[in-house]
C-alpha cells in the first residue's frame, strides 16, 4: 500500500502526453519581456532604463524587500522599454523589454557540464546565493527561496521535504527534470540540507512516474539520509501540506507553516535551480516548460528562457491547433487561461496546456443538489458549498471562522460538483475580501 | 360528561389566567423604555432597508436619528429632502437639506466601440472576474459587463442593455442609495448631481491609460488631451492620470466641451438637439446621435 494523504482528493485523468519527450532546449527567442513580478511578495525595482546594454544573468530588478526576489536577464541586448505589459495575472504589469542580440553572458557564470559534487559554502554563504540569484518556488507557487530557508529563530528543522509530486494532469517539467538531470538535482538537495542544517531528506514522487523514481533513488542511495517517497496517484498531494501528510504523516495545524512542524518543503525544480545557483553562480533565468494538449502534433518539454513569448513555446511544440478554446498557463487544475499568447514565460510558468474549444467550455450550472461531494473531496476538511454562499452573500464574518482562509484553491471541489457550481471562483473571492479585512484589522 | 367539559374549562382558565399574570409580571419587571419618537420617525422612513444611509435598515437610521444632536452626515438618500424635513418636525431638529444625485455609469464602452478580445467564462460576477484578469476586452478600467451592479439594486433602477452590454440607470427610480457604486469592482459608478430635467453632462470613462493605449482599446475612451479642459469657461474639468473628470459642482452644463472632446468621451444625455446653423454638421449628427443613445441606442447590433 502505498503512502498518500488521508482527507479528500481527485484523480482527474493524468494525460502525462509529454512525459516521454526530452527536455530540449528552445532557440533564443528575437525579443523577450521580463516582468517585475515574478513572485509573491513585493514587486523587484527596475535598474535599467530604456537603451541599456544587458549581458545574460545580469540583475535587472533588484529585491523589493525580504520576501521579494531579484530579476535577471535571460538574454543580452538592449532595452527598449520599460513599461506595463499584459503577463500572466492578465493585468498590464511594469515589465522590462529587451531586443536579443547575441547571447553573451557574465563572465561569473560556469557554463560547463560537468558536474560539482563537494559543496565549498557555509550555510550563511548558501542562502545569500539563493537570495541574490532571485530563486522562488518552481513549482508554480513562486515564493521566494531564501525566505524558507531562513530559520526563523526558535524554531529547528528536523526533516527536507522535496516535491516531486507533480500532481497536475498533463505537467511533466519536474518529471523530466528528475530523469534527466538527477545527479544535480541531488546535490541541490545536498546543498539545501547544508543550508537547513537537517540530516535527513525525503523525495516524495507519485507512482505514475517510475523511470523519475528508479533514476533519482539509484542517485540518492550514494548518500546517506535521503529517501525517495514513492507515493500513490491523488491529486492535490502537490501541496504543502498534503505532501508532508503523505511523506512524513505530519499534519500542519490551521493557519501553520510546515516549519511548525519542523519539516520546510521544497520544488525539485528549486533544488535543480539551487544547484546551479551554488555551483555554477548562474542565477535564475530559464527554467523548465511543459507544453502539451490533446491536439497539439508535439508535445514537448523545453528549457526556457524567462521572458519568451508563449506563442513562441507553442510554435515550437507544432503551431497551436484549431478550434483551440483555451491555453492554460499552469496545469489544467489551478492554472489560469491566458487572454494574450503573447505573454511571457516567467519563473512559475511549469506548463502550458492547450485545451480545444469542447473540451475547454464550463458546463451550464445548475441548482446544487446538497449531494455534499465537494465535503468529501476538500482535501482541507472545509465545506466548499458553505464558504462559496457565503462569499456570494458577503457574510464574511461567517466565512472567517468557516476557515475559508485554509483553502488552497486546489479546485477539487469545482471538480468534482455535479451542478458544475463555479464554487472555487466565489471560494477565492471570498478569500480575498476576507484576507483584506484581517490585513486591515492587524 | 358535562363534568368533564366543566373540569376543563375551569382548568384552563386557571392555566391562561396564570400564565397571564405571570406574561404581566414578567413584562413591567423587564420592560426597556423605548424612545416612542423612533417609531415615528421610522415610519416616515421609506421602509426599504437598502443600507443607502450606512445603516444596517430603516429602524437603526431612525435610531440614530433620535440620538444624533443634529443631523449632520445623516442623510436617507431615498426619502430625500422631504422625509427628512418631516423627520427634523418630528424630533424638533434641523434638516441639512442636501441636493438630489443620481447614479451615472462611468462607461461607453458598447462592443462596437470596444472589440472583444477573449471570452470570458467564469463564474458570472464583475467582482470574479476582476479578480481574474482585466477583462475581454483592452481596457482593464471598463465595464465588465456581467452586472453586479443590476444585483445590487433593490429598486429596479439599472438594466443592462442587451445591444451594448452595459448597464443604463433609470433616472426617475434611482434612489442613489449607492449600491450599485459599492458593488462595481471598477469603480465605474459615480452618484452625480441631479440637474433640471435630468440633465447631464460626464465624462463616461475611467480609463487611465496613456492616450495612444487607451484609444486603442476603445473607441469613445477619453485620451486626456486636456482640450475640454482648456475650453471649459468655469474651471470645473481637471485632467488627472490621462482621465477627464467633470466636477459636477463646477459645471454649468455649456455643452462646449462636448462638442470639443475629439474622441466622444463626454457625454451629453437629455438635452434638446442643437440648432443645425451653430454647430458644424458632422459635430450636430454626433451630438444628436448621443441623444439618441439616452433613450433608444440606435445601433441594432445582436447582443453581446
Amino acid at each position: 500500500m502505498l503512502k498518500t494523504f488521508a482527507k479528500g482528493g481527485v484523480h482527474p485523468a493524468e494525460n502525462k502526453l509529454s512525459a516521454k519527450s526530452a527536455i530540449e532546449v528552445l532557440p533564443l527567442p528575437k525579443k523577450v519581456v521580463i516582468p517585475i513580478a515574478q513572485h509573491i511578495g513585493a514587486p523587484a525595482k527596475p535598474l535599467v532604463k530604456k537603451g541599456d546594454e544587458v549581458k545574460v544573468g545580469q540583475v535587472i530588478a533588484e529585491s523589493g524587500g525580504f520576501v521579494s526576489a531579484n530579476i535577471h536577464s535571460s538574454v543580452s541586448g538592449k532595452v527598449t522599454k520599460v513599461d506595463n505589459v499584459i503577463d500572466s495575472s492578465g493585468y498590464p504589469r511594469m515589465s522590462v523589454l529587451i531586443d536579443v542580440d547575441g547571447d553573451e553572458w557574465l563572465e561569473t557564470i560556469d557554463r560547463s557540464d560537468n558536474l560539482v559534487t563537494d559543496i565549498s559554502m557555509s550555510a550563511e554563504d548558501i542562502v545569500k546565493r539563493v537570495m541574490e540569484s532571485g530563486i522562488v518556488g518552481l513549482g508554480g507557487a513562486t515564493f521566494p527561496s531564501h525566505v524558507k530557508l531562513s530559520v526563523p529563530k526558535g524554531k529547528t528543522v528536523e526533516v527536507l521535504v522535496l516535491n516531486g509530486v507533480e500532481c497536475e494532469p498533463y505537467l511533466t517539467s519536474d518529471d523530466r527534470l528528475m530523469l534527466e538531470k538527477a545527479e544535480e538535482m541531488i546535490v541541490g538537495v545536498r546543498i539545501l540540507m547544508k543550508a537547513l542544517n537537517v540530516s535527513r531528506a525525503i523525495i516524495g514522487i507519485e507512482n505514475n512516474k517510475p523511470e523519475s523514481i528508479k533514476s533519482v533513488t539509484k542517485v540518492a542511495s550514494r548518500y546517506t539520509g535521503i529517501e525517495v517517497a514513492p507515493l500513490k496517484v491523488k491529486y492535490p498531494q502537490g501541496g504543502e501540506k498534503q505532501l508532508l501528510k503523505a511523506a512524513i504523516k505530519r499534519e500542519v495545524p490551521s493557519g501553520a507553516l510546515p516549519l511548525d512542524v519542523g519539516a520546510v518543503v521544497h520544488n525539485v525544480g528549486t533544488a535543480f535551480a539551487v544547484y546551479e545557483a551554488v555551483q555554477k553562480n548562474k542565477p535564475l533565468f530559464e527554467r523548465v516548460v511543459t507544453v502539451t494538449g490533446k491536439k497539439l502534433s508535439k508535445p514537448s518539454n523545453f528549457m526556457v528562457r524567462v521572458g519568451t513569448p508563449v506563442n513562441q513555446l507553442i510554435d515550437a511544440a507544432g503551431g497551436l491547433p484549431e478550434n483551440t478554446g483555451k491555453v492554460i498557463n499552469g496545469g489544467p487544475m489551478m492554472g489560469k487561461a491566458l487572454n494574450s499568447l503573447d505573454v511571457a514565460v516567467t519563473k512559475g510558468t511549469s506548463g502550458l496546456v492547450i485545451m480545444d474549444d469542447t473540451e475547454s467550455v464550463r458546463r451550464a450550472e445548475s441548482n446544487c443538489i446538497k449531494c455534499a461531494k465537494c465535503v468529501d473531496v476538500c482535501p482541507m476538511g472545509l465545506e466548499p458549498h458553505l464558504l462559496s454562499k457565503l462569499a456570494k452573500k458577503q457574510i464574511h464574518d461567517k466565512l472567517e471562522t468557516e476557515r475559508v482562509m485554509d483553502c488552497m484553491e486546489c479546485g477539487s471541489c469545482s471538480f468534482e460538483c455535479p451542478a458544475s457550481i463555479p464554487l472555487l471562483d466565489y471560494i477565492r473571492l471570498g478569500k480575498n475580501r476576507v484576507g483584506q479585512i484581517m490585513r486591515a484589522r492587524k | 360528561m358535562s363534568q368533564i367539559v366543566l373540569f376543563t374549562l375551569i382548568t384552563l382558565s386557571a392555566v391562561g389566567a396564570l400564565a397571564a399574570l405571570i406574561l404581566y409580571v414578567v413584562a413591567q419587571k423587564f420592560k426597556v423604555y423605548e424612545d416612542p419618537r423612533i417609531d415615528q420617525v421610522e415610519e416616515i422612513l421609506p421602509a426599504a432597508n437598502c443600507g443607502g444611509c450606512g445603516f444596517a435598515g430603516c429602524r437603526n437610521f431612525a435610531e440614530a436619528l433620535v440620538k444624533a444632536d443634529d443631523f449632520g452626515s445623516l442623510y436617507c438618500p431615498v426619502g430625500g429632502n422631504d422625509c427628512m424635513e418631516q423627520a427634523a418636525s418630528i424630533l424638533g431638529k434641523e434638516a441639512v437639506a442636501v441636493e438630489p444625485t443620481v447614479a451615472v455609469v462611468r462607461c461607453a464602452g458598447s462592443c462596437d466601440k470596444r472589440p472583444v478580445q477573449n471570452k470570458y467564462d467564469g463564474a458570472k460576477s464583475c467582482s470574479i472576474a476582476s479578480a481574474t484578469y482585466q477583462g475581454e476586452t483592452g481596457c482593464q478600467y471598463g465595464c465588465l459587463g456581467l452586472g453586479e451592479c443590476v444585483d445590487a439594486c433593490t429598486f429596479d433602477a439599472i438594466h443592462m442593455n442587451p445591444e451594448t452590454g452595459l448597464p443604463e440607470v433609470v433616472d426617475d427610480k434611482c434612489t442613489a442609495c449607492g449600491a450599485c457604486v459599492e458593488a462595481c469592482p471598477n469603480d465605474i459608478i459615480e452618484l452625480r448631481k441631479k440637474a433640471k430635467k435630468d440633465r447631464k453632462i460626464y465624462v463616461s470613462c475611467v480609463n487611465k491609460d496613456k492616450g495612444a493605449v487607451a484609444k486603442k482599446a476603445c473607441e469613445v475612451a477619453c485620451i486626456g488631451c486636456k482640450k475640454c479642459q482648456k475650453i471649459c469657461p468655469f474651471d470645473a474639468i481637471t485632467v488627472e492620470n490621462f482621465l477627464a473628470y467633470i466636477d459636477p459642482e463646477k459645471c454649468k452644463l455649456c455643452r462646449k466641451c462636448v462638442l470639443e472632446c475629439p474622441t466622444s468621451a463626454i457625454q451629453e444625455i437629455n438635452f434638446p438637439p442643437r440648432k443645425e446653423k451653430k454647430a458644424p454638421a458632422e459635430t450636430a449628427t454626433n451630438a444628436e446621435k448621443k441623444d439618441n443613445n439616452s433613450s433608444e441606442p440606435e445601433k441594432k447590433e445582436e447582443s453581446c
